[in-house]
């Protein structure tokens, strides 16, 4: 690990970043301020840069990052990709059959 | 001031219940006396429940594991016994009190007799397997320890204040809602799971990292034992699968407490996603209970057969394709939900791609036994009893796979014996193999023959008296966890399963036995050499017990079977030309104070008491700043003491001239 990655500014970049991605899904919430299916798709968004976020500023991968750093965050993308994927096929499935 | 805890809660409504009460109460009390008598607490405190030696961490895990073996089969006794007289008759058990005891019986077995048997055989072997002198994070795996242990105790104190679940051990909604199930058992089940669960998940990733980075430095991927494979794949899936199990189970419970709607019937929830989420952990949890498991039939096949384990790359990737496909297939726990044909399908092939990566195991097994010497220690009897029965298990599995056959086999009893068959013998065989074989190894005695083999026939017999009843019994449409019926003809298939029963309960009466002798008589069995077996992995060129820095020098690996190798070259046992200072780490009790508060914070949240789940975390919180700030946390053994250590070792090994293969042949 190269000796910026914990350094306080990094960190509390990563902080605000996360604060403000996290307080985002829940103002929109609380006002309503756009329909449903926007609102679900901004909360999902807000997810997946939070999960980029933590992965570079908390952890410090980058593009210097080793090669087995790479491959365990692309194998976790694959499990990942498999309950979320997987999840999300089943329920649809089984939402469009109890239509 | 104590929510709803109230004199009701105590178990004078039942004889039963008041019986396991004072059962559970007496135990606990007796060994608080017993202690306390022999004046052993600050011992016990110092040397034991503060250690940070991976080998004395695996071994509490076991001991808990074996007493919660105990309890977990008491329950099974009971549902046999009150299956074989419940015809048109309502036995012995209300069906409430029947509800509790099944449920709590998968929830004991999987959660902690399994889950804490394979982690204590992974904490004492595998660090040695590597040629290290620790875990990765040493205090994290204190942690993990003590959150178990609170799950497990909170499991016990429901028998005493309040009742445990009815609701399965999977507890689906939405009975285990608040609207059916308004008591505290379901929140004893979330909560034990909760507290548990995050200590698995640590244990995970401590084991990852320490596979992946605290290998002795010339050890390849390609050359690690085959139990530290099978626990790298386990520790994966337990990285990622418990945190799926932690948040279906907090969803559940903020439907239960703050009235949310995750898993209700109306206002938008959905009760299928909690079976599909549960799942998500659920399949892969059967692997994280088998592969283990796995990786002791292999040492143990190696090392008895007296031969290099056939296809070791092979075994390698079936272990890590099978760790891939169970993340693939756990819709076929729920196939009677009602998918379309596509995805029904998808998951049924899946899962009858799995018993590909299984089979090549299996043969690969076999083929090791081929043309070797193969000695009949009880831990090879168990692997050889496990080779047989599991291959039934995964073709009644395969026979489940396919959706059609499962619609009409769904939670039967035709079910409940496929998953004992695997799970008997592929994990608890697995478990007593490496209890048996590296027993020496953890304590520096060799356990008894005589009644490990006695254990073994009459767990095996056991076994088949008790399921495949219960297959029969499916085919012939008995749904599973009835506590009466009225069909006569079930009566004696039912009779017959508890008959199993109780030889399994001989088994582990023969294992108490076994454990009592080995102790007993353990000037005479001591294991002077460190190597008992002739066996072939590095954990046996330590001394038995080890010393706590496990290795004086770091082992030069240059083969598979490195120990084997070294004793070829007649190097196992060389002195270092000069030792270095070790550094270990020092003894700390927060670790304990860290499980004793998550059974606070579970126990206060199960009862209402909020005011203690504050004060819960509070505590929480104090011990990780304390322990955050705490500069020594690492001890210094100096070079000269461990130099007289291995001296006298070297002394002791030229004194006993060790024999190769003397020992049981």
């Amino acid at each position: 690990m190269h000796p910026q990655s914990h350094s306080a500014k990094r960190l509390i970049t990563g902080f605000i970043l996360a604060l403000a991605l996290t307080l985002i899904p829940f103002a929109i919430v609380w006002t309503m301020a756009f329909p449903v299916e926007l609102t679900f798709g901004i909360i999902a968004l807000c997810a997946l840069v939070q999960v980029g976020v933590h992965l570079h500023y908390f952890l410090g991968i980058d593009s210097r990052t080793p090669i087995e750093n790479v491959l365990a965050i692309c194998f976790a993308g694959v499990l990942i990709f498999l309950m979320v994927g997987g999840t999300l096929w089943i329920m649809f499935d089984l939402y469009e059959r109890m239509m | 001031m104590l929510g709803r805890l109230g004199f009701d809660s105590l178990p004078f409504y039942s004889a039963i219940a008041f019986g396991g009460a004072s059962i559970t109460v007496l135990g606990g009390l007796a060994v608080f006396l017993l202690v306390t008598y022999f004046g052993k607490w600050r011992y016990f405190w110092d040397e034991w429940l503060t250690s940070l030696d991976h080998k004395r961490i695996g071994i509490m895990y076991i001991a808990l594991a074996l007493v919660m073996l105990v309890r977990g089969f008491v329950d099974a006794l009971m549902m046999r016994s009150q299956q074989a007289i419940a015809l048109n008759n309502d036995g012995y058990l209300a069906p409430e009190h029947f509800d509790q005891v099944f449920s709590s019986h998968g929830t004991i077995m999987i959660f902690f007799m399994a889950m804490p048997f394979l982690t204590g055989l992974i904490n004492i072997v595998v660090p040695q397997q590597l040629g290290a002198r620790d875990v990765a994070f040493p205090f994290m795996n204190s942690i993990s320890l003590w959150l178990t242990a609170a799950g497990a105790a909170l499991v016990m104190v429901s028998l005493v204040i309040g009742k445990f679940s009815t609701a399965g051990w999977t507890g689906y909604p939405p009975y285990s809602g608040a609207e059916y199930s308004p008591g505290v058992g379901v929140d004893y089940w979330i909560w034990a799971l909760l507290v548990s669960g995050v200590g698995s998940t640590m244990t995970g990733i401590n084991f990852v990292v320490t596979i992946i980075k605290c290998r002795a430095p010339k050890m390849r991927l390609m050359q690690m034992p085959l139990f530290t494979w099978t626990t790298l794949c386990t520790s994966l899936l337990m990285a990622f699968a418990f945190p799926a199990l932690t948040v279906v189970a907090a969803m559940l419970g903020l439907d239960r407490i703050l009235g949310f709607h995750f898993f209700t019937n109306d206002a938008g929830g959905n009760m299928m996603n909690y079976a599909n989420l549960i799942w998500i952990w659920g399949h892969p949890e059967v692997y994280i209970l088998i592969l283990p498991a796995f990786g002791v039939f292999s040492e143990v096949t190696a090392t008895f057969s007296q031969k290099r384990l056939f296809g070791y790359r092979s075994l390698v990737y079936a272990t890590a394709v099978i760790t891939i496909l169970s993340f693939t297939v756990w819709l076929h726990h729920f196939f009677t939900m009602g998918s379309s044909p596509n995805v029904n399908a998808v998951f049924g092939i899946a899962t009858m791609i799995i018993a590909v990566p299984t089979g090549v195991k299996i043969f690969d097994w076999v083929f090791t036994m081929y043309k070797g010497r193969i000695i009949f220690h009880p831990a090879m009897l168990f692997t050889i009893g496990f080779l047989i029965t599991f291959v039934l298990g995964g073709v009644s599995g395969v026979l489940l796979a396919i959706p059609p056959a499962d619609f009409l086999m769904h939670n039967s009893t035709f079910l409940v014996a496929h998953f004992h068959n695997v799970l008997i013998p592929g994990a608890v065989f697995g478990y007593f193999a490496g209890f048996q074989y590296w027993f020496p190894k953890a304590t520096g005695f060799t356990l008894d023959r005589a009644w490990g083999v006695r254990s073994f026939w009459f767990w095996i017999i056991g076994f088949y008296l008790a399921f495949m009843p219960l297959y029969a019994l499916g085919f012939m449409g008995m749904s599973r966890r009835m506590e009466r019926y009225e069909m006569a003809e079930w009566q004696p298939f039912l009779i017959l399963a508890a008959v199993g029963a109780l030889s399994v309960l001989i088994g582990i009466f023969c294992q108490g036995m076994q454990l009592y002798v080995s102790i007993r008589d353990r000037e005479k069995n001591k294991d002077i050499t460190g190597d008992p077996y002739n066996a072939r992995t590095l954990e046996w060129q330590t001394s038995s017990p080890p010393a706590e820095y496990n290795f004086a020098k770091v082992p030069d690996v240059q083969d598979i079977d490195a120990f084997w190798d070294m004793k070829q070259r007649g190097v196992a046992y060389a002195p270092a030309r000069e030792y270095e200072d070790i550094h270990l780490p020092r003894n700390t009790g927060i670790g304990v104070f860290l499980g004793g508060l998550g059974f606070l914070v579970g126990f206060a949240v199960t009862w209402y008491i909020w005011w203690l789940v504050a004060l819960g975390f509070l505590g929480v919180l104090a011990c990780l700043i304390t322990r955050s700030s705490q500069d020594h946390t690492y001890e210094i053994i100096p070079a000269a003491e461990i130099e007289a250590h291995e001296k006298a070792r070297i002394k002791a090994l030229e004194a006993h001239k060790p024999t190769p293969g003397d020992f049981w042949s």
